[in-house]
Formats: C-alpha cells, sequence, structure tokens
C-alpha cells in the first residue's frame, strides 16, 4: 500500500512540477513560435499517456495485490483489446508527427527575400560576414585563410569585395528581417544557437550549412556554442542584437568591407605599421584585421 | 488462449543429436579463472561491468560536484571535466550496460533458460571474457597516460577528437579507439555463441514460441550489436588511421589556432553516420535484453502470464528492425541533408507503436493479477514509470522539428539518462535480486533491499526529473560552466546544487547494494531452489545452484511456454515448463489437467 502510495506521489509530483516549475523556454524572438506550439501539442499528448498508464499501474498495485487468496486471472491475450491500444497509439503518434513535419517543412524551406549572414566559427570565438551592398557573399576557402584575410575570402571574386567583415562576437540583425543564417567553420565542429530563436544548426568544417529565421523583437540575446567544440566550449560565447532598421544601418557601416581591410592590410605592409595603423583605425575602425 | 496449448509427454519427439561430452575443469585455474562454464564466464563479466561502473558512478560524482558547485573545486578544471563526462558516458554505455546485458545475464541466463548444458563454443566464449578485460584495462590505462583520458565527449565527434584543442586527443583517444576495437572484437565472439546457442542448442520441446522473454530479447539485441558493432569498429579503425597515420577520413582541411593542417577532403559528418548506425541500435542492444527480464520480473511476481506474449515477441523484433533505419534522429542539427528530417522522424515515430505496446501489455500483466511486492516486484514497477517518462521525451527529440530547441541540451541528458540509464538499471538491480538465489543459493537481506529501491528509484527521479526543465530553459550539456549568461535565473544554479546532492546520495546509497550482495552471498539465509515458485528451466535444476551441465544426467524437456502462471483447475499457481500436461497437480488432488480439445493427437 505504501508502494502504491509512493507511485502515486510521483505521478502526482511530476504533474505539480511541470506547471508550477519556474524553470521554462524563454520568451521568444523569432518567427519559430511553431516549434513551441508543437512541444505543446506533445507535451499534452504525452502527459496524458503518461498519467493514463502510471495511474493504471498504481490502481493495479492496490486492487491486485496478493492478500489470502487473491488468484491471478489466466488470459494470455487479448487480441481486440491490442488492436484498440495499437490504433489509439497510432493516432496519438500521428498527432505529433503531422505538425511536426509540417513545420519541419517550413524550417528547411529558406524564403525568397531572406537576406544572407555568414557566422564563421573558430575554437572559440564568433565572427560574421554579410554580403555587402551586392547582397551576395563571395566564395571563400579555409586554405586561403591568413593572419590578413581571416575570413579566407576569394580575393579574385567580385562579389566578395563588398563583403562587410564583423570580427567580434557580437551580431546585429534587422528586426523582421527574414535572414539565412550561413555557418562555417574552420576547425571542428560548432553550433550557433541562440535560445530565444529556436533554431539551430551544427557548423561543420569543410561544408556550409545554414538555417533561416526572422527576428521578431528587438533586445540582446546569447549566442551559445551547441557542439562540444573542445576545452573552450563553455566559454565560446556572443551576443545577438535585434535592432530596428536605421539602427541596424549604423551598425553596419561601422564595419570595412573585404576590400578595405585588404586596403589596409596591404598599407601596413609597405609602410612603417605603427602609424599607420593609427591613422586607419580611426579612420575605418577596422580594429579587428590588426588583432 | 488457443495458442498457447501444453504439450503431451509422448508428443515430444526424441532427441536426433547425442549429447556432445562438455569440457571438465581439472583444476581450480581451469574451474574458476580460465573458465568455459557459462556461469563462471557471466559472474566475471558481471564483477568485472560492476567494477568498472563504479568507476564512472565516481566520475559523475565529479562532474555534479562541479555543476552543482562551480568555482568551488579546484582540481575539476575544465579539461578534467569534459574528460569526467566523456569516460561516464562510454564506460556506463559500453562497458557497464551492453557488458552486464548481455556477457553477463546473457551467459548465465541462455543456457540456463533453454536448457542447455553451455554456450556451444565454450572455449570462444572464455576468450571472449578475457578480450572484454583486456579492452577495460586499456580503457583504464588511458587515464593516466600523457594528457589523460579523452575529453571529446562519448561521441568522440572528429576533429575535435583528434585535434589539440581537446583534452587526451594524444595517447587518450588512441587508447579510447583501441579499447573499442577490442571491446568489439571480444563481443563479436560472445555474441555469435549466444544467437548459435539460442537457435542451436534449445533442449526438446522448447520452441523459439515457448522461449521466456529475457531470452527472446537477450537473442535479438545480441543480433543488433552483431550487425552495428562493425559500424563502430570502422570508425574506430579510420579515426585511428586519421590521427596516427594523417589520412583524411574524416577531416576536411581545417585551420587549427591559424595553422593550416595537412588534412584535407575528409568528411565529420561521415563518422557520426558511422557512430549513430552503430549509436541508435545500441540503445536497443540495452533495451532489449531489459525489456525481456522486466517482463519474466512482472510476470513472476504478478503470478500472471505475461500479456500478449507473441504481440511481445514480434515487437522486440520489429524494434529491433526499425532500430537499423532511425540512427540519422540524432543527426538533425548535424548539418546533414535537412530533407533526411522527414524520413528519420517518420521511423523514429513509428518505432513508439511497438515500444508503447511493450508497455501497454506489461500493465496488463499487473492488471488482475496478484501482486507480491517483493523487491524484483518493485525494481520492475520502477523500470515501468522511469521508462514511460523517458520514452516519451523520447516522442520529443524524435520529432526533428521538437528537436531543434531541444538538441544538446539538458533535456537531452535527462531524456536519455532515464530512459537508458535509470530505467535499463533499475532492470538490472530487479533482475540481480531477483536470480540471486539461484546464483549463491542463498536469499538477500529484504529490509536491505527496500532501503535500496527507494532511495534509488525517488532519487533518480529527483535528478533526472528537473533537468528536462533546465533543458527547456536552453541550458546546454557539456557545458563546464554557464557563468553569466542573459537567460539562466539564479534558481537554476540553486536547483543545480539540489540536484548534485541528491546524485550524491543515490550513489551513496549503492554501498547498501554491495553490503547486502556480499554479505548475503555468505550469511544469507539458505534460499529454496524456486523461491520465487517460478516456471522457467533454470529454477528446476537439480542442484542449487546450478552445477556444472546445469541439468544432471537429463536434458529436460518443455512441454509448455514460460508463463502458465494460476492456470485454472492446477493447485500450484505455477506449472513449470517441464511438467507435462498429465502430470500437473490438480486442484481434485490428483494428477492431470484436461488436454485442450484442438490438441488431441491426430489417430
Amino acid at each position: 500500500m505504501i508502494a502504491a502510495i509512493l507511485v502515486l506521489l510521483v505521478v502526482v509530483g511530476t504533474v505539480v512540477f511541470h506547471f508550477w516549475s519556474p524553470w521554462w523556454w524563454t520568451e521568444i524572438a523569432s518567427n519559430w513560435g511553431y516549434v513551441d506550439d508543437t512541444i505543446i501539442v506533445t507535451f499534452w499528448i504525452t502527459g496524458v499517456v503518461f498519467i493514463a498508464v502510471l495511474l493504471f499501474v498504481v490502481y493495479c498495485m492496490v486492487r491486485y495485490r496478493h492478500r489470502e487468496g487473491q488468484k491471478a486471472e489466466y488470459e494470455p491475450e487479448n487480441a481486440k483489446l491490442e488492436w484498440w491500444l495499437t490504433g489509439l497509439t497510432t493516432l496519438g503518434v500521428a498527432g505529433m508527427l503531422t505538425p511536426g513535419l509540417f513545420v519541419w517543412g517550413q524550417f528547411v524551406t529558406v524564403p525568397d527575400d531572406a537576406v544572407e549572414v555568414e557566422v564563421l566559427a573558430q575554437q572559440w570565438t564568433w565572427a560574421y560576414r554579410l554580403p555587402g551592398e551586392d547582397g551576395i557573399l563571395g566564395t571563400s576557402d579555409t586554405k586561403i585563410i591568413t593572419f590578413e584575410n581571416p575570413f579566407g575570402v576569394n580575393p579574385d571574386d567580385p562579389h566578395g569585395q563588398d563583403d562587410v567583415l564583423v570580427e567580434s562576437d557580437e551580431l546585429h540583425l534587422e528586426l523582421d528581417q527574414p535572414v539565412k543564417v550561413l555557418l562555417r567553420s574552420i576547425d571542428v565542429l560548432h553550433n550557433f544557437y541562440v535560445p530565444q530563436f529556436r533554431a539551430k544548426m551544427d557548423m561543420v568544417p569543410g561544408a556550409i550549412t545554414y538555417y533561416w529565421l526572422t527576428p521578431t523583437r528587438t533586445g540582446t540575446f546569447d549566442i551559445l556554442c551547441f557542439e562540444l567544440c573542445g576545452v573552450g566550449h563553455h566559454a565560446m560565447r556572443g551576443l545577438v542584437v535585434v535592432d530596428e532598421t536605421g539602427a541596424y544601418e549604423s551598425w553596419v557601416d561601422e564595419h570595412p568591407t573585404f576590400a578595405e581591410a585588404m586596403e589596409e592590410a596591404r598599407n601596413e605592409m609597405s609602410t612603417e605599421p605603427k602609424l599607420v595603423l593609427k591613422q586607419d583605425d580611426a579612420a575605418t575602425g577596422a580594429r579587428a584585421v590588426t588583432q | 488462449m488457443a495458442y498457447f496449448i501444453p504439450t503431451a509427454a509422448e508428443d515430444v519427439a526424441p532427441a536426433e543429436v547425442a549429447e556432445v561430452d562438455l569440457y571438465h575443469p581439472h583444476s581450480f585455474v581451469t574451474k574458476y579463472v580460465f573458465s568455459q562454464d557459462a556461469k563462471v564466464i557471466a559472474i566475471q563479466y558481471s564483477f568485472t561491468a560492476i567494477a568498472i561502473g563504479l568507476v564512472a558512478l565516481v566520475l559523475s560524482w565529479l562532474m555534479r560536484l562541479q555543476l552543482g558547485f562551480p568555482d568551488t573545486f579546484a582540481f575539476i578544471s575544465a579539461e578534467a571535466y569534459y574528460q569526467f563526462i566523456t569516460m561516464h558516458g562510454m564506460i556506463m554505455v559500453i562497458y557497464l550496460l551492453t557488458a552486464l546485458f548481455l556477457g553477463g545475464f546473457g551467459n548465465y541466463l541462455i543456457p540456463l533458460m533453454v536448457g542447455a548444458r553451455d554456450m556451444v563454443f565454450p572455449y570462444v566464449n572464455m576468450l571472449s571474457y578475457w578480450i572484454y578485460l583486456l579492452a577495460v584495462l586499456v580503457l583504464l590505462a588511458s587515464m593516466f597516460v600523457p594528457g589523460g583520458p579523452t575529453g571529446a565527449g562519448w561521441t568522440l565527434y572528429p576533429p575535435q577528437a583528434i585535434l589539440s584543442g581537446t583534452p587526451g586527443s594524444g595517447a587518450g583517444i588512441i587508447l579510447m579507439l583501441v579499447s573499442l576495437a577490442l571491446f568489439i572484437v571480444g563481443f563479436t565472439m560472445g555474441g555469435l555463441n549466444y544467437v548459435v546457442t539460442v537457435l542451436q542448442a534449445r533442449t526438446r520441446g522448447m520452441s523459439l514460441m515457448r522461449m521466456p522473454l529475457t531470452v527472446w530479447g537477450i537473442f535479438v539485441a545480441t543480433i543488433l550489436a552483431l550487425l552495428a558493432f562493425p559500424a563502430l569498429f570502422v570508425g574506430a579503425v579510420m579515426m585511428s588511421l586519421d590521427k596516427i597515420l594523417g589520412t583524411s577520413f574524416f577531416m576536411p582541411a581545417i585551420v587549427e589556432f591559424g595553422e593550416l593542417s595537412d588534412y584535407d577532403g575528409g568528411s565529420p559528418l561521415l563518422f557520426q553516420h558511422l557512430f549513430w548506425f552503430f549509436g541508435h541500435p545500441e540503445v536497443y542492444i540495452v533495451a532489449l535484453p531489459g525489456f525481456g527480464i522486466v517482463s519474466d520480473l512482472l510476470a513472476t511476481h504478478a503470478r500472471r502470464n505475461i500479456f500478449g506474449y507473441r504481440m511481445m515477441v514480434w515487437a522486440i523484433v520489429i524494434i529491433g528492425g526499425l532500430s537499423f533505419i532511425v540512427w540519422a534522429h540524432h543527426m538533425y542539427v548535424s548539418g546533414m541533408n535537412p530533407y533526411f528530417g522527414f524520413f528519420f522522424a517518420t521511423t523514429t515515430l513509428i518505432i513508439a507503436v511497438p515500444t508503447a505496446l511493450k508497455v501497454y501489455n506489461w500493465i496488463l500483466t499487473l492488471w488482475k493479477g496478484n501482486i507480491h511486492l517483493t523487491i524484483p516486484m518493485l525494481f520492475a514497477i520502477g523500470f515501468i514509470v522511469t521508462f514511460v517518462n523517458g520514452g516519451i521525451t523520447g516522442l520529443f527529440l524524435g520529432n526533428a522539428v521538437v528537436d531543434v530547441p531541444l538538441s544538446d541540451t539538458m533535456f537531452v541528458v535527462a531524456h536519455f539518462h532515464m530512459v537508458m540509464g535509470v530505467a535499463p538499471i533499475l532492470v538490472i538491480f530487479g533482475a540481480i535480486y531477483h536470480w540471486f538465489p539461484k546464483i549463491t543459493g542463498r536469499m538477500f537481506n529484504q529490509t536491505l533491499g527496500q532501503i535500496h529501491f527507494w532511495v534509488t528509484f525517488l532519487g533518480a527521479y529527483a535528478i533526472f526529473l528537473p533537468l528536462h526543465y533546465l533543458g527547456l530553459l536552453g541550458v546546454p550539456r557539456r557545458y563546464y560552466e554557464m557563468s553569466d549568461t542573459l537567460f539562466i535565473p539564479e534558481s537554476a544554479v540553486t536547483l543545480n546544487a539540489f540536484v548534485s546532492v541528491v546524485a550524491l546520495t543515490v550513489g551513496v546509497a549503492q554501498v547498501i547494494f554491495l553490503f547486502n550482495m556480499i554479505w548475503s552471498a555468505y550469511k544469507g539465509k539458505k534460499a529454496d531452489p524456486n523461491p520465487w515458485r517460478a516456471t522457467t528451466l533454470e529454477w528446476q535444476t537439480p542442484e542449487n545452484p546450478p552445477a556444472h551441465g546445469n541439468f544432471g544426467p537429463e536434458l529436460p524437456v518443455v512441454y509448455r511456454w514460460a508463463y502458465d502462471y494460476s492456470v485454472p483447475g492446477a493447485k500450484e499457481d505455477f506449472i513449470p515448463q517441464n511438467v507435462p500436461q498429465e502430470e500437473v497437480p490438480n486442484t481434485e488432488g490428483g494428477l492431470g489437467l484436461p488436454m485442450p480439445a484442438a490438441h488431441q493427437p491426430a489417430e
């Protein structure tokens, strides 16, 4: 009897904890509310099954506990009951899978008006590249990465010249503008995740992966690396700031294009480095090239 | 009901093949050390697995100390933390759970339950254990090499596993891969034994559809392992080549801390596919023996036939088959082709149907039963609670789009600990208590068993339930510390401290179990040969514990399925499998139950 009561307490405790827990997801800041909705649907369907199954166990523990003269009923199978249960379970599973696949379809379909942003990961920092005025990112290659060209942008690609380089762990995004986040890593696996956006994807060296989202509220959010990437994994952090259009554009203007950065690097090599560095820093704000 | 017809004594055909004499040991060394007796090998496997499991338990304390009380323990560096989690995970999944279920329970129970004198290849069986022990020793050795053991996470994903930014990326990872390869070699030797013994060495009358579900679970799990482990084996070999010879199977062009490496053209995702092609069936390699054993515990201690036996067998087979086409649900956010998500989400959720059916049949076995809340029964019920909890969170993570926010959070950690950590370990405990009187001939202490159960069950539940909610919040797994993170409230830190305290308590409570087992093995009350009044053959041996050769001069003959509990008309509430219908004591004081009409031998 005590055992049955304790198991009952586990069931009740789980339900109470679920509704009273102060730990719940962050307020969403992207278009992926459908993901949250699918989780809620899943919670309800599985929650009902969880409660029903375990209350039945508690019932059996009480009702069919061993007493003097108690005898079990011999009943090897009950095909009708088993088919009913199979049918109901299949329905429940379909109830979760259908919205799941529907939303997954949206997740893997990038809208045409999405702008591209490249996130570049390496142990254990973030950097970003924006496509610039032509709206197209230049091609890139890990093998041509140098101190002067840390993104490995192809210097012969005209689309790359106006790419905006952000060598900082802070990324700004424009409110209500769909973004295709292109993910690159130059060393090991990483994962670019902002909990408020709900969307994540691994970054795989040798490949470019992506996902898309639309930021739906302004604010500053944590970026966390979400794929174990070595001993500094937990310290690989960044911030994403969702701005109104005006603030976003002035943030973009603070950063040099690829052409400007290369120009500066050439100047540095041909003249006295220290003097030039000071002037150029003031003129372009290109601090990162010299890091 | 018509499908579980007992057989009359004269219906069992005589044996077609004469018995082959067993190898008989001549000395202490051949009897207890280099033993070819499956029962001794089972004990060796179990002791080794539990010993290395205790190492994993201590590692879990160390990681919980760091998570619960960051900045408190100077000796837990980030390197050490990642090494702790890696070794903990690998030991638990491979060296404890796989070895204990298949090498331990498989060796002990298969020959006894199918009515065989031993495994069919006893010498290979012996080698299997010694190679397993070697694998464990190599694994332990990796903790003492320069740089320490690998800290790449138990999934060992390249490129980081073999690059300098990861702890133990020198000798540590090489020894890890060598140890895994050895384990697989050793396992294959044992695994072939289990499969061939089930197929070839069953006693007369023991048709496949009369086998206890324990044997079915171990049998199908072994087949899965034989098919899945080779994928890990080649992965380990290829990664070793990448590390030692500088090949590029898994290594693309990489700039490591500003330095372009010599690697080029490999695919990190290839390793993930190999790993999870092994890794997902591995979940069921651990789960299926648990499913089987828990079915037998429930039936025996509820004095009722397992409900829907045929459905249970087919569910095991179907789950085993499906487990080979769901592996990429571990990779929804790995960067593989996103369209794979549709396929793998569908197959993954389909696997929930046979799994749910098994749960229904377990609880329907309790229904209308005569439930004895013995220690094994309590553990079986504990298994149902944690398995249902962990199973339904699998429906979250298996559904591709729900996995996107939850992947790599504490939700995943909570899910797999509940479903393939706590649940199988509760079955293991239940099984050890259940078969302890058979193995040792003595009974364990009931009170200590009760304390052990309640602390372990309630404690483990209290550890892992709240972790789901930290995962929902967005707390990542594999983080040495959270430091300042905007979205994580102070209360999450308190919760982590609470979880750590409970984890330490549950860990220490295992001392009760160890004490109970060791003390009772020597000082426990002498056990009845069949204390649970069970039907299966291992309880019908002439000696207790069973002697070399298991069954005395004559092998048992099987006349019925394994679940004749509470049969109407029978005097006792169980009929052993080796009792023919005409010799069953009936309620009228005589012998024999009426033969079902469908079974009258043809004229």
